[in-house]
């Protein structure tokens, strides 16, 4: 595997959203800053999806290559990432803006690295996580195997709970259908595998504070906001 | 495969102070030996642990979650981590990752060992 420096984003403050689609909202994302797993609250996780694309002769680079190039067409349907560049490099900004049940959640990534097998995003204050989340491919036994591998903290106590009662399973069926539908690109109809591992089971109480750039609450007074304007 | 390139050999300068002298490239694979390292030098008694990143090559994003993980075992012991040693672009790493929030950055290993002594000498509060 060739590695190369220049394959990390550049160093950046605050961040900067350009060239939305019409529709797409960059709230949650202008001007935030990242947010590691250093600056989260709840427990840090470290949770591994992998699929192995048995039957195919497909590279890591080369799978790693589409997944870059195509990464919105492997999200579920709900979901939808705009990003200005066409190919996801290190630097690049995408918003996400989640439309469930009349419910729009509006938030965002930036992709922190990037080499031939494997590229990481870095997510904003407000995201449900603090920490990252890296996609990789390697080979195994002589089969290529895609994984995703998120490392985080819940960003506060609300999204902690959340993430308890609701969000685990609903963050699993997100990477299974990723990684499913990333399989499917190459022909295989895989099945999903996964692990996860408490790396520190302590609350850090100290960024309780971070809920107030929680991206559910400002999107829902934003969603609130909008639809009594449009009444007026 | 890529090729494992990472050591870390662990001295110990001063009493309760450990440097681990890292080479070659950081990520996921180095995660044993890294480990290993804190194992012995907390076994040492040591409170304060500066990385010394002079010789290393490489680090990728899965090296940054491993500082993190060293990092959570160390606060759970009350111990300090410090680095050094990072050029230009991997002190921009640690300010991206913002893992300079957590983790003090010096130029080398004279300054670090000197910020110690200057805090040591103001007191802990």
């Amino acid at each position: 595997m060739g590695r190369d420096e220049g394959r990390w984003a550049g160093p950046v403050r605050r961040l900067q959203v350009d060239g939305l689609d019409a529709g797409a909202s960059g709230l949650n994302v202008q001007g935030r800053r990242l947010s590691g797993a250093v600056q989260g609250f709840g427990p840090l996780w470290q949770k591994t999806y992998w699929i192995r694309l048995s039957g195919v002769n497909v590279e890591p680079e080369v799978l790693i290559d589409r997944w870059q190039t195509d990464y919105p067409t492997f999200w579920p349907d709900y979901s939808h990432l705009h990003r200005a560049l066409a190919r996801l490099e290190p630097g690049d900004v995408a918003v996400i803006n989640a439309n469930q049940s009349g419910l729009r959640l509006s938030t965002g990534i930036m992709v922190m690295y990037a080499d031939a097998r494997s590229f990481a995003f870095a997510l904003p204050e407000g995201h449900i996580f603090a920490g990252w989340i890296t996609f990789s491919a390697y080979e195994e036994a002589g089969t290529t195997v895609a994984q995703v591998q998120p490392f985080f903290r819940t960003s506060d106590p609300l999204y902690d709970l959340l993430f308890s009662l609701w969000f685990n399973r609903k963050e699993d069926q997100i990477w299974h259908h990723t990684l499913r539908s990333l399989a499917g690109a190459f022909g295989v109809d895989g099945v999903v595998q996964q692990s996860a591992t408490c790396l520190d089971t302590r609350r850090q109480w100290r960024k309780a504070g971070n809920i107030r750039h929680n991206a559910g609450i400002h999107s829902a007074v934003h969603q609130v906001i909008s639809s009594v304007r449009r009444r007026r | 495969m890529p090729e494992d390139t990472f050591t870390v050999e662990v001295r110990q300068p001063f009493d309760r102070v450990a440097v681990f002298d890292i080479v070659g490239d950081v990520n996921s694979g180095s995660e044993s030996r890294l480990m290993d390292a804190y194992t012995t030098a907390t076994a040492a008694g040591a409170s304060t642990m500066l990385l010394n990143f002079e010789g290393m090559d490489y680090m990728n994003s899965s090296g940054i979650g491993l500082l993190v993980t060293l990092l959570v075992r160390a606060q759970r012991r009350d111990q300090q981590l410090v680095a050094f040693g990072l050029d230009d672009h991997y002190r921009e790493i640690f300010e991206l990752t913002r893992l300079d929030e957590a983790i003090t950055v010096h130029l080398d290993e004279a300054a670090a060992l000197e910020a110690m002594r200057r805090g040591a000498g103001r007191g802990q509060g």
